[in-house]
């Protein structure tokens, strides 16, 4: 028989099935004993036979893609609420300083239903306001799920509990890291993408210092920025007053700015370059201005690329500032690192967590506007 | 009407226009012919600017060109451009209403104009005007390319080879579209081509070009009849060039007086088409609608006497 | 432009001069420290971090490259072909995850040390190749495969005389991408005790002392300088084999 997607998908979950669903230790640093569903729960082999039933089905019979996506919606948020309860009835038995983890078998089966979903959604091929739709399902019954206390026994949502304005903070800091990069990166990037656009000699040197800056492993270029902008905050006395400094958030923005820099730039010039000769000289000849040439029409035709650069920067950046950390810049960094440390495996989740979900967020918005702008075009 | 006075224009040292002295009077059509690389798309270029003039001047109804803000000028003189060039984000309407908008016309005359133009170029308004380019055929948006460089009365509009794309039969609904237009509205045009046909059909004076220099400008009918050069006669000749004068004359103005068999023509109708007909159709003259008749014999003494 | 040509060689020399001899270039970080710290990383030999920087990188790179080509050519056979979609938008979204974040996560399963960060440049660098590999292999013009089936190839050789070559140029383009990808995330590594450069900036950072940092960031830079460099040259040359190219 060949090898099919859903046969994949019904291996990967029905391996969690059979591996541990949760990592039980009796406080934080005892050793960790892993539970399988079954033993964790009541009803937990009848849920996993009913599982495996429907798994085994969808091997033989070729099921329609809407009814794959319900599947796989069913089964991630099924995912979630038997581990919610697995931990629940364990700590019940157990006292309140055990510590209960997902464990292997929770994430493989989550990977397991994520990419059934994502192969349903390539293969329908949904319109757009129907992708919409399902990202907002998807993140309505998350926050749900998180807001109804289900999950609080699991150890992540402990420590979360735990530092609430702590984790709220640090949000709100990794956030204001990502989206003040960006902005600056646009606010620099674009004018110099133009620049270069119109002044062709300026094009190498320019690539090729932003290139230079890119190679740059990012963990030293965050560690160079805080005694560089410490110095110049101490020599200029003007840039302290703008907010220059050689502490906290500031040094990370401007690392995360400058690498922002080349995909802003590289895109914005190969978009530009990607409007037809006839076109701009078109526009020149029925009398625009400079500037109405660039507003007007070379502008809206690079969109789809200066959009394209967003995603990259922005997925970038929620990821890399993570980095910021390291160096007192905060963001879920701060938590990744002082897990790290501490060998806290729950702490690193709770940095992590955040940020591959915000990540994802990220590009599949920026993903979904970008089909909304190239619609409609050649 | 517009002066070129002695416009000269040097790249990289050579010189690609050479001192192209020019009057267009108004309302009519000049086109500019010419092997390819021989400046007609520069000499053009410079009168609306872009390219700058390394001598000489343009002068527009008397005022000197560089006298106006560049993008000002642009706006008075229409440009359809090599290639078309419609910007692919706008519907036809909104490229069509590029530079009225520019100009701050107000919307609903705006409309109005955009339609009146589509209309006039056999574009149904309510089926193209939403329309986005890449939904155009070639023959539309050459069309639409031309209607947008007419929208804002321009003084004077400036057509590099307009056709060049074009199969041959849409190239010539085109061609008499355009020469509608032309009578209806009165615009002075210059128009680029190297297709010497397209010149004499479209044209009310020939400039002939030839590396850099005009080397004749003339009404039709005398280009054809003398050319100046050897270059001229190379271009307006050849084993075409007697049928090309024909095209030229209306059947009326030969017409005698008698009787002739089969189907009538019309009095305007050219005499490349009258000798067409009689050919194809075996007969030794052709029947006029208003009367007379038009004969084989009286073709062949005109094309003797090199149309005169 | 003379000189571009000597620059990739000038660099490749001074950093092999200033790995053997790090301290003949204690003076151009001096100005960096503070109190009289020392100016050049001596806890272990640049060296060997270097060494081992590197074969750590290269280990995950050859990994992600031959797995990553392997599943490109699996997917687009028409055996495979029934996961193309889904390996399409896995390599979407899988790209949009941090690589601090995969990092951070292999160390759960596998502990401190180097195996989690070869695991998390590994599955991180499976992505590029992977994604290039499927353009590469689908990208191509349907009268050339058309031409070659005509002819009479078998599936193995289409694949291997016509579909290969003409997918090289992208397949090294990822693998580039991959390998420099790597070598900067590699330095993290050293935030989960692997023994790469990353160990000299984080001592820096640890110690505030910026000559660190700048020395660690400086050999890291001029790697990825020069592997982007050579696998830019291997990619024209497998493009100009390619014809692509005049
Ligand atoms: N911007 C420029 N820089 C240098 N040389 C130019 C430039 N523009 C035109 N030329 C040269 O000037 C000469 C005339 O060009 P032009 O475009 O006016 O020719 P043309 O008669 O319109 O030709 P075609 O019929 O092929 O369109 C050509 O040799 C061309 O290479
Ligand atoms: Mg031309």
């Amino acid at each position: 028989m060949m090898l099919r997607p859903a046969t994949v998908f019904a291996i990967l979950v029905g391996l969690g099935l059979w591996l541990p669903l949760v990592q039980f230790k009796p406080n934080r640093i005892a050793a960790g004993e892993g539970i399988r569903l079954d033993q964790a729960l009541a009803g937990g082999p009848v849920i996993a036979l009913a599982v495996l039933g429907l798994l085994v089905l969808s091997c033989i019979w070729r099921m329609p893609d809407r009814m794959r996506i319900v599947l796989a919606l069913a089964g991630m948020a099924g995912s979630l609420v038997v581990l919610g309860h697995a931990a629940r009835s364990l700590s019940v038995e157990a006292g309140n300083l055990a510590r209960l983890a997902p464990a292997s078998g929770f994430w493989l089966m989550l990977l397991g239903f994520s990419l059934m979903l994502a192969d349903g959604v390539a293969r329908l091929g949904p319109s757009l306001p129907a992708r919409w739709l399902i990202l907002g399902l998807v993140l309505v019954a998350g926050f749900g799920i998180l807001a109804s206390g289900m999950l609080d026994q699991i150890s992540v949502m402990r420590e979360y509990a735990t530092r609430r304005a702590a984790f709220l903070h640090e949000a709100k800091r990794h956030l204001q890291l990502a989206f003040g990069s960006l902005g600056l990166a646009l606010l620099v990037g674009l004018p110099l993408g133009t620049g270069i656009y119109m002044m062709r000699r300026l094009r190498g040197p320019v690539l090729a210092a932003l290139n230079i800056l890119q190679t740059i492993p990012s963990l030293a270029l965050f560690g160079i920025m805080l005694p560089l902008l410490a110095w110049l905050a101490a020599t200029l006395p003007a840039a302290g007053r703008w907010g220059v400094s050689g502490i906290g958030a500031f040094p990370a923005l401007i690392a995360l700015f400058l690498y922002a820099l080349l995909p802003v730039v590289s895109n914005t010039l190969s978009g530009l370059e990607t409007v037809p000769r006839a076109t701009r000289e078109a526009a020149v000849g029925l009398g625009m201005t400079r500037w109405q040439v660039l507003g007007q029409v070379l502008i809206p035709l690079a969109l789809p690329s200066l959009i394209a650069a967003l995603r990259i920067v922005l997925v970038q950046n929620i990821g890399l500032a993570v980095i910021a950390g390291l160096i007192g810049g905060g963001g879920f960094g701060t938590f990744v690192f002082q897990g790290l440390n501490q060998m806290a495996m729950d702490l690193v989740l709770l940095g992590t967590l955040p940020t591959i979900a915000l990540a994802l967020l990220a590009g599949i918005v920026l993903d979904l506007l970008i089909e909304h702008v190239a619609r409609g075009r050649p | 009407m517009i002066e070129l006075q002695d416009l000269t224009r040097m790249f990289d040292g050579q010189p690609v226009v050479r001192d192209v002295s020019l009057t267009v009077e108004a309302g009519e059509i000049v086109t500019l012919v010419g092997t390819s690389g021989s400046g007609k798309t520069t000499l053009i270029r410079m009168i609306n600017r872009l390219v700058e003039p390394s001598s000489g001047r343009v002068l527009i109804e008397g005022l000197d060109a560089a006298s106006l803000p560049v993008h000002q000028l642009r706006r008075r003189i229409g440009y359809a451009i090599q290639g078309i060039g419609l910007f692919p984000h706008r519907s036809v309407a909104q490229n069509i209403a590029t530079v009225p908008r520019l100009l701050g016309w107000p919307r609903a005359r705006i409309e109005d104009r955009t339609d009146e133009l589509l209309e006039l170029f056999q574009l149904d308004p309510a089926r193209f005007r939403d329309r986005m380019p890449h939904q155009l055929s070639g023959g539309q948006a050459q069309r639409v390319g031309t209607a947008r460089a007419l929208a804002a009365r321009p003084d004077l509009l400036l057509l590099d080879e307009p056709f060049g794309a074009l199969d041959p039969i849409i190239r010539a609904q085109a061609q008499t579209d355009l020469r509608a237009v032309q009578r209806r509205l009165g615009t002075t045009m210059i128009l680029v081509t190297h297709d010497i046909d397209e010149a004499v059909l479209l044209g009310d004076r020939i400039a002939v070009m030839d590396a850099g220099r005009i080397v004749q400008y003339d009404r039709v009918a005398r280009i054809l009849a003398h050319p100046e050069t050897d270059f001229v006669r190379a271009m307006t000749g050849g084993p075409e060039g007697v049928f090309r004068l024909l095209s030229l004359v209306a059947a009326a103005e030969i017409a005698e007086p008698g009787e002739a068999p089969g189907p009538p023509v019309d009095a305007a109708t050219n005499l490349r088409e009258v000798l067409s007909l009689c050919l194809s159709s075996g007969r030794e003259a052709l029947p006029l609608r208003s009367g007379g008749r038009v004969t084989l014999a009286a073709i062949r003494a005109l094309a003797g006497r090199g149309g005169q | 432009m003379r000189a571009g040509r000597f620059l990739p060689g000038l660099a490749a020399l001074f950093l092999l001069v200033f790995l053997l001899t790090p301290d003949s270039f204690a003076f151009l970080f001096r100005p960096l420290t503070r109190n009289n710290a020392p100016a050049i990383y001596h806890q272990t030999a640049l060296l060997r971090l270097t060494v081992s920087h590197l074969s750590i990188v290269a280990i995950a790179v050859i990994a992600s490259g031959l797995v990553g080509i392997v599943l490109g050519i699996l997917v687009t056979r028409p055996r495979g072909r029934e996961f193309l979609p889904l390996a399409r938008s896995v390599t979407a979204i899988g790209q949009t995850f941090p690589p601090v974040a995969v990092l951070a996560l292999a160390v759960p399963v596998m502990g401190f040390g180097t195996a989690p960060t070869l695991v998390a440049l590994f599955l991180y660098g499976l992505l590029p190749v992977f994604e290039n590999t499927l353009a590469g292999l689908t990208d191509q013009p349907a009268e050339i495969l058309e031409a070659a089936r005509g002819m009479g190839l078998t599936p193995l050789q289409r694949l291997w005389h016509v579909e290969l070559p003409l997918a090289l140029p992208l397949i090294i383009s990822g693998i580039r991408l991959t390998a420099v990808i790597s070598l900067g995330t590699a330095t993290i590594g050293s935030t989960v005790a692997a023994p790469t450069l990353g160990e000299v900036i984080i001592a820096g950072l640890l110690s505030s002392n910026t000559a660190y940092v700048a020395q660690g960031g400086l050999v890291v830079s001029i790697l990825a300088v020069l592997i982007h460099h050579g696998l830019s040259a291997a990619e024209t040359n497998a493009a100009r084999a390619a014809g692509r190219v005049g």
